[in-house]
């Protein structure tokens, strides 16, 4: 395609395409988190993500939080990774390790417990493994790519009645432009998809994809059922309620307009890897940072956030771009939010005009441009559960 | 900071979809405004009954109990009892479909 924007990117030896270069520790337990962040914390530009599970995990709850820290590490933002297990957990380090390793880049691994001399050693050593790779690591420098090789994820959160008025639509504008020129787009937050099903389902590419829809979604609104409660105060939570938006169905229809309008052409189980390009659905909670964390392991490798309310967070591997249509937020949050789309709310911009803005945003972003969310050094990091820990 | 009258530019409210039956406030509104909504080609101007913060939703006509609410061109929810047109409408006067503990059947 002629003219076709580039980002600049690194390239993996697996051949995905990442617009960051992490050093990347990792814990496989709790009780492996703290050697991690102190392991982390002395090399400089390394990122720690400290998972809270890891053991205690019935096996299909086990293996959602096993993809997501596969999938972390796999993703093409991070060029080197240290795991550091305990020992003794469910979770083991060599597994996660040479999981990684099948994508080809440099890993490594320590275990606290074959560690002789405790924390302090296993720290000691992680420090040295982790500061031999980064040195190699963050020599890399990007190249210019073809911005087809993104993978975005969409998200709000703290949403009020400006997000499906304006902020989504804008990322909706970025959604189908992204997607037209080759690109991948991760719509998530299944819960938030109540009372639209039927408009996504009608976008699918087959009648698979369309049935699959309507499952995740029924499957969300049995689970609170089961519980005989209603969504409201959940779903819309208080701050939605307080920014105007009074049901689950409001929230959604306003939600998932920031996918765009093209063809869905697959639904993704949390934190699994999206393979091809187009518009694909992935099952997560509405929780914002559960939902961002599924779509960054499932390969995202940047994300568009959109909130009414006001949100800081970011993600530890993933440039997150923070969009807010209330003007009273923009005005007063600046300092967190990266784009102002209450120009379209306050009639002085177009949909179209402000998703041109946000478009090239994006691709100064996946240039090396830090997000607010970066440069404040905001990093959360939360994994879905689906299953009590035994 | 700004407040809502010093915005430039804003329309008083708006209907998102001609079939609506619900607007959505774009600055504060007051109780007693006259507000002028485009429909179509047409303008009908509604006064309101209640006070309609920033993003809130007034009904544009009267919704009978258990009548549905439409925004976006869809169903956003049911009434839980009489809207009249003007009337501020949020989590005290409608329900969302799933809602287990509904008065409205079906």
């Amino acid at each position: 395609m002629a003219n076709a924007p580039t980002v600049m990117g690194y390239v993996r030896p697996d051949g995905r395409v990442g617009i960051r270069n992490h050093v990347l520790v990792m814990s496989t337990v709790i009780c492996s988190s703290v050697v991690t962040r102190r392991i982390a914390e002395q090399v400089n530009g390394a990122v720690a993500i400290e998972n809270p599970f890891g053991c205690g995990q019935l096996e299909p709850d086990l293996q959602v939080t096993k993809r997501t820290l596969v999938g972390m590490a796999k993703n093409p933002n991070v060029g080197a990774v240290l795991v550091v297990g305990l020992g003794c957990e469910q979770i083991q380090a060599d597994e996660v390790a040479d999981e990684i390793a099948k994508t080809g880049k440099p890993v490594e691994r320590i275990v606290i417990q074959d560690v002789n001399g405790g924390t302090p050693a296993a720290i000691e050593r992680g420090v040295t493994l982790l500061r031999r790779m980064a040195e190699e690591t963050l020599a890399q420098r990007p190249t210019e790519v073809d911005a087809s090789s993104l993978v975005m994820g969409v998200e709000c959160g703290g949403s009020d009645a400006t997000s499906g008025l304006a902020s989504n639509p804008v990322v909706g504008y970025v959604s189908d432009k992204l997607i037209d020129l080759g690109g991948t787009v991760i719509l998530s937050e299944t819960p938030e998809m109540i009372g639209a099903e039927e408009i996504l389902a009608k976008r699918a590419v087959s009648k698979e994809v369309a049935d699959r829809i309507y499952e995740i979604v029924g499957k969300w609104v049995r689970l609170a059922a089961s519980y005989n409660v209603d969504l409201v105060g959940t779903q819309p939570a208080p701050g939605n309620i307080a920014g105007g938006i009074s049901t689950i169905e409001e929230k959604s229809l306003g939600a998932i307009i920031k996918g765009g309008s093209r063809t869905i052409q697959g639904v993704l189980d949390y934190a699994e890897e999206v393979k091809g390009k187009g518009l694909f659905i992935m099952d997560t909670p509405g929780y914002d940072i559960m939902s961002v964390v599924g779509m960054v392991a499932g390969g995202a490798t940047l994300v568009i956030f959109t909130t009414g309310r006001g949100t800081p967070t970011g993600n530890p591997i993933a440039p997150v771009i923070k969009v807010t249509a209330n003007p009273y937020t923009y005005n007063k949050m600046k300092e967190n939010i990266d784009f102002d789309a209450s120009t379209v709310v306050r009639g002085v911009e177009t949909v179209e005009q402000a998703g041109e803005r946000l478009f090239n945003l994006m691709l100064e972003v996946a240039r090396g441009r830090q997000t607010k969310a970066e440069l404040l050094g905001f990093r959360e990091f939360v994994i879905h559960k689906i299953i009590p820990s035994f | 900071m700004q407040t809502a009258q010093s915005l430039p530019d804003v329309r008083d409210a708006t209907l998102l979809n001609p079939s609506d039956n619900v607007a959505i406030a774009l600055r504060d509104l007051k109780a007693g405004d006259a507000v002028k909504l485009s429909v179509g080609s047409s303008t009908v101007v509604i006064r309101l009954l209640n006070d309609i913060p920033f993003g809130h939703k007034f009904a544009v006509r009267d919704i009978p109990m258990c009548g549905l609410v439409v925004k976006y061109g869809h169903v956003i929810g049911r009434a839980k009892r009489d809207i009249k047109a003007g009337e501020h409408v949020h989590v005290h006067n409608v329900e969302s479909l799933t809602s287990v503990h509904s008065a409205c059947k079906g």
